[in-house]
């Protein structure tokens, strides 16, 4: 084949033109370059992954047995739920804290604006932990609450006691902590949209809440979710602070079971492999919304992993 | 005679300190081209998006077709309209940006389709036939599931031109439609412009398209420091302008 393209050339290129290159170039045999460092440190590195592989299999300290038998223990399950509904409700009343308090901070309302920015560092000042502790003992600072006309009547009391539970409490901490991250989150996608694009709308007459969610929301997506994704792991690791005030949830639930029986370092992975085996769901959940939301903003889509997969048995099947 | 589609009298507009609008007063008939040219600065953006209050003007008014555009009169007073109203007027008056501002995440047909049924609340299945039509009638019927980003510059804009006219506006807005165009995309929209033209449609064109002016404009408008130098007819204001300014820019853009 390449004697045959070099025959072809040197039929085609006259000897004498100074351009040309030497014509039984293309009958030459290419030695590729080599890269003998690469193969070293591959090496070196391959080694240590072994030696850690290792070492969690044969070191006793790990102790699987307990880990096996604690993994899907029923207490453990039970923990596990309510971490769970402390992060999806973190996250629900976070976000819609945080829509709130983004679109006070974009408007030209200079009283909104200002609330807003100062409830986002109040709360960005704060540690969790401080104001987790702070809720739990709100009963110390306002014995009650009642509803009526400010400075005025009132109509309805609550003893705080009975208004904040601990888990109340945690949930309120968590929601308010989150709901300052959220807001800056959502106002960054918002101003990332281009500026044209309210203009345009406002130019058509689309009306403004149709311009929001129609036209800015969409394309704010864009630039929200991979943060926002970010914060609800971060949300999801974050609920461990609340054993603080001792509730059930899988951090908490763990602790207990090493008070009994002593075995630290395998009650410890199960709570890990847990939070690291939501992070995975919560990955390819945000994987397939991102991919949604791409929608014009890539002339195409890249294939799923799942359609490669599938490419790639077709082309098996093919051969 | 009827009466004017736009009204320009005594506008002005500053950005800070700088003054860009500085007492323009332009008469525009119904069915008419006008184009709008002069140096970059001068103010004619900033003309054109004060017609339908993109842009807050501090002194003047601008009525489209009868109606005096952001307020409302009532007796000896003017009510400066909220924002809600001024949608509604925006409605009647298409306008057709220099970057063409598609929405990248909705398909051709969705951009066409959206300001008439959101904005007008007109059934959805007639306004889609109608915004299919629209596609055809500037030469992209085949294009009505591609987003803008799988679309060249000149049919993004030809898109844009099909989502003003779906909203059957009584005039229409171009501000630099070609000036993000690679040269040889500039023809295409053109002709679409021109085919409007010949229909009749009511259009104020800012551009540097001297030729297309002067092949289409029914008058030619020259703006210069915010203010309206002269106007006139494409053969007598290209040709024999009056004004040493409008003489200086068209030595410029002509050589």
């Amino acid at each position: 084949m390449s004697l045959v393209s070099s025959i072809n050339r040197k039929n085609a290129d006259p000897p004498d033109d100074p351009a040309a290159l030497p014509a039984d170039l293309a009958g030459l045999r290419v030695v590729r370059a080599r890269h003998p460092w690469r193969w070293v440190f591959a090496l070196v590195v391959l080694v240590l992954c072994a030696q850690f592989a290792h070492g969690l299999a044969t070191n006793p300290g790990w102790d699987w047995y307990t880990f096996g038998g604690y993994f899907f223990e029923k207490s453990i399950v039970r923990a596990l739920v309510v971490t769970l509904e402390l992060t999806v409700a973190g996250a629900v009343l976070g976000f819609l804290g945080g829509i709130v308090l983004a679109a006070m901070r974009l408007s030209k309302n200079p009283v909104l604006q200002a609330v807003s920015w100062t409830y986002t560092w109040v709360f960005r000042s704060v540690p969790l932990i401080v104001q987790l502790l702070f809720w739990a003992n709100i009963g110390y600072l306002y014995e009650t609450l009642q509803v009526g006309v400010p400075f005025g009547p009132g109509f309805f009391r609550f003893e705080t006691l009975h208004l904040v539970s601990s888990l109340g409490a945690a949930l309120l901490g968590l929601a308010l902590h989150e709901a300052a991250y959220a807001a800056e989150i959502v106002r960054a996608g918002i101003i990332s949209v281009d500026q044209g694009q309210l203009e345009a709308a406002a130019a058509l007459g689309i009306p403004r809440g149709r311009q929001f969610r129609r036209i800015l929301l969409p394309q704010a997506m864009r630039a929200i979710l991979p943060s926002a994704a970010n914060e609800l792991v971060n949300l999801l690791k974050s609920t461990s602070v609340v054993y603080v005030l001792a509730i059930g949830e899988l951090f908490y639930q763990v602790q207990v079971v090493y008070g009994r029986n002593g075995r630290v370092v395998p009650l410890l992975m199960v709570a890990t492999v847990w939070y690291v085996i939501l992070t995975a769901a919560l990955s390819v959940l945000q994987y397939y919304v991102e991919r949604h939301y791409a929608r014009g903003a890539l002339r195409t889509l890249p294939p799923t992993p799942l359609q490669r997969l599938f490419a790639l048995r077709r082309a098996g099947g093919a051969r | 005679m009827s009466r004017p589609m736009v009204e320009v009298r005594g506008l002005h507009k500053s950005f800070g300190t700088h003054e860009v609008l500085c007492g323009v007063d332009l008469t525009v008939e119904a069915g008419g081209v006008t184009v709008v040219i002069g140096p970059s600065g001068s103010g004619k953006s900033t003309l054109l998006r004060s017609i339908n209050r993109l842009e807050r003007t501090e002194r003047g008014y601008v009525s489209v077709d009868g109606e005096i555009i952001g307020y409302r009169r009532s007796g000896d007073r003017l009510h400066e309209l909220s924002e809600r109203h001024v949608l509604r007027q925006r409605a009647g008056i298409g306008f057709v940006f220099q970057n063409f501002n598609l929405f990248p995440h909705l398909t051709a047909l969705e951009n066409v389709a959206e300001a008439p049924i959101s904005a007008q609340r007109r059934p959805r299945a007639e306004v889609h036939a109608e915004a299919l039509a629209l596609l055809h009638r500037v030469g992209l019927g085949d294009k009505a599931g591609a987003y803008p980003r799988q679309l060249s510059g000149g049919q993004q804009q030809r898109v844009a031109i099909a989502r003003a006219l779906a909203l059957r506006p009584k005039l229409l807005l171009f501000d630099e439609p070609t000036s993000a165009l690679d040269p040889e995309l500039v023809g295409e929209v053109l002709d679409v412009m021109r085919d409007l033209a010949t229909a009749g449609t009511t259009m104020i064109v800012v551009t540097h398209e001297i030729g297309f002016a002067r092949e289409v404009a029914d008058t030619i408008v020259f703006l210069d420091e915010g203010l309206v130098v002269e106007q006139g007819p494409p053969d007598r204001l290209l040709d024999r302008p009056e004004h040493d300014r409008t003489r200086a820019f068209l030595s410029k853009v002509l050589s």
